[in-house]
């Protein structure tokens, strides 16, 4: 019973993306588009294989992914900080909080050219950007953990006698996991377009300079790769790195799987 | 603890006046006042464990208006006692507790612990809650020692420590658990053990069997009486339930509906054990209950009022 269902969900995937594929070839085999507007799948399958081969991609994603964990780091810790700050303070949550909030509708690349005039044309910059793109979600994601959060392990905490940074440490952080994860993971996403942005602005190695090198050779199936590994590698994270930590604090507090 | 002269059982014969009411409502602060002098510093005697002096506790609800939920609470507690405190929901006792556990300052009065003022938590005085107090992301053990690494007891005494206490409420075997695995009267028994491990004089408990069932409440009756005799500390034990009090208590004090004011106490001299069953602890409970119920009447009226729909809790065994 079960197994037969997770076959059909199984072969319904192989159809859709079978199908796309089928559409994607058949469109380039048409020649619809002249092939330097419209990759066919098997430029796009050379690219890749060239790409990882000569260490192009290699270098890319490991660049990239540095800043990113970087950037992304840097932005979790302050995040927190700040939306426990927000979050146990009324004066803050009004100001600084309202703040975040309207700061949200601005997209991180806005903070380029500030960016480059504070930092200059360096890997700073990028960071910067990449910061920019993550923090506000972790920060009104921690506000919202604080808020959500059960009083009363606060109050057992401080009973125990957690006080400053242990009672933050091992009570209030641990307390709000279960309800900063979704906020933790958007961020996340906000930092990796943010700095596949940044880096398509600025030659700096990294997948997203590689993608506007393609483009710049008029290469579309390298751009098509690129595209591809930018997909592919988000999807991962999201998938191995974010729904793994899910899982674990689901078993831990015994809630119910999301689905 | 079967001194005779106050032993419920033997003044049965007068319901009308079967226990001594301590103080009513409303003189005690100026009793206390008279006593102390206007300006002379509280001296509170050396025997009591916990003071409690002149207590008002004023909230801001959500509407803006200045609500007054406790009402110059006088109260001593002696060492060793087991302090029972009832009153219906509303009536601040909760609150009472979190104001001797130092969660929250009291608007006016004086909190003693053996005689010094309460400046915030301390790990002398560990509170018990009703439910959802132990840490989900922990395990068992790791609950119970977490007081300890706080402290900075190390390691090994905490592991020796954790399973002592683990032992103590007949849990050891659930150590490497977490606490959504276990069942809520093991809940409630890790809850214990955990307060205990930090050694504290003064154990608050609020209501901690309130959403048992009651053979597991029976149960914990037993091994709380037990641990209390064995380890010696100090019980402030607050349930809305009235022969609950009684079963457990050396003395029942009873709180008014908001504001919170001490209405009577009632010394329970019945021998140990007890059992929730014992016809001298129903008699007993019936008694307080009779006042007790004005309180849980007026509260009822408020919730009407107020358009809430009323829990009814009428404090007599499940």
């Amino acid at each position: 019973m079960k197994t037969s269902r997770i076959m059909k969900r199984a072969s319904r995937y192989v159809i859709f993306y079978a199908a796309l594929f089928g559409l994607w070839t058949l469109l380039a085999e048409l020649k619809v588009w002249p092939p330097y507007l419209f990759p066919t799948p098997w430029g796009v399958a050379e690219a890749l294989y060239a790409g990882f081969k000569d260490h192009t991609y290699w270098i890319a994603i490991r660049v990239s992914m540095e800043r990113v964990l970087i950037g992304y780091s840097i932005s979790v810790v302050l995040g927190m900080i700040l939306g426990l700050g927000v979050a146990s303070n009324k004066f803050l949550e009004e100001t600084v909080g309202g703040l975040l909030v309207s700061l949200q509708s601005l997209p991180s690349i806005c903070w380029w050219p500030l960016a480059l005039l504070w930092f200059g044309l360096n890997q700073n910059a990028i960071l910067f950007v990449v910061i920019m793109g993550s923090l506000l979600s972790v920060t009104l994601a921690m506000e919202d953990g604080r808020k959500q959060m059960p009083k009363i392990f606060g109050m057992a905490g401080r009973n125990l006698g957690a006080k400053g940074f242990k009672l933050f440490w091992y009570v209030l952080l641990p307390a709000s996991l279960p309800f900063i994860v979704s906020g933790l993971k958007q961020g996340w996403a906000f930092a990796w377009r943010s700095l596949i942005t940044a880096e398509m602005l600025y030659l700096s190695l990294g997948l997203g300079q590689v993608l506007m090198m393609g483009r710049d050779l008029n290469d579309m199936s390298a751009v098509v790769a690129v595209m591809i590994l930018i997909i592919a590698i988000g999807y991962i994270i999201d998938g191995v790195v974010f729904k793994g930590m899910e899982r674990h604090l689901q078993n831990k507090w015994g809630l119910a799987p999301a689905t | 603890m079967n001194a005779g002269a106050q032993n419920v059982a033997t003044q049965l014969p007068n319901p009308a006046q079967p226990f001594r009411p301590v103080r009513s409502c409303g003189s005690c602060a100026k009793v206390a006042a008279v006593e102390a002098g206007p300006s002379a510093p509280v001296v509170l005697p050396a025997i009591a464990k916990v003071g409690l002096r002149e207590i008002c506790l004023k909230y801001r609800t959500h509407s803006g208006d200045r609500l007054l939920a406790l009402d110059h609470i006088n109260l001593e507690v002696k060492p060793g006692e087991f302090l029972c405190v009832v009153g219906p929901s509303g009536c601040g006792k909760s609150t009472l507790l979190h104001l001797i556990a130092g969660l929250q300052p009291p608007t006016s009065g004086q909190i003693l612990v053996d005689g010094k003022p309460v400046e915030g938590p301390g790990t002398d005085r560990i509170m018990i809650f009703q439910e959802h107090g132990l840490f989900p992301w922990l395990t068992v053990g790791q609950n119970v020692e977490f007081g300890m690494k706080m402290k900075g007891v190390s390691r090994a005494e905490r592991e020796e420590k954790t399973r002592y206490y683990l032992r103590l409420v007949h849990l050891a075997k659930f150590e490497r658990s977490y606490i959504h695995q276990l069942s809520g009267g093991m809940r409630q028994r890790v809850a214990i053990a955990r307060a205990l491990a930090t050694e504290p004089d003064v154990l608050l408990m609020d209501e901690p069997f309130g959403a048992l069932d009651a053979q597991t409440r029976d149960l914990l009756h037993d091994e709380l009486e037990r641990i209390w005799s064995e380890t010696g500390c100090t019980i402030i034990f607050v349930t809305h339930n009235v022969r609950e009090a009684v079963r457990l208590g050396d003395r029942v004090v009873l709180l008014t509906f908001r504001p919170g004011r001490v209405k009577s106490e009632f010394p329970v001299d019945l021998p140990r054990p007890r059992h929730l069953e014992d016809p001298a602890v129903a008699r007993a409970a019936r008694q307080i209950l009779d006042q007790l119920r004005d309180e849980i009447n007026r509260s009822l009226e408020a919730e009407y009022a107020e358009g809430v729909k009323p829990h009814i809790e009428t404090g007599v065994g499940a």
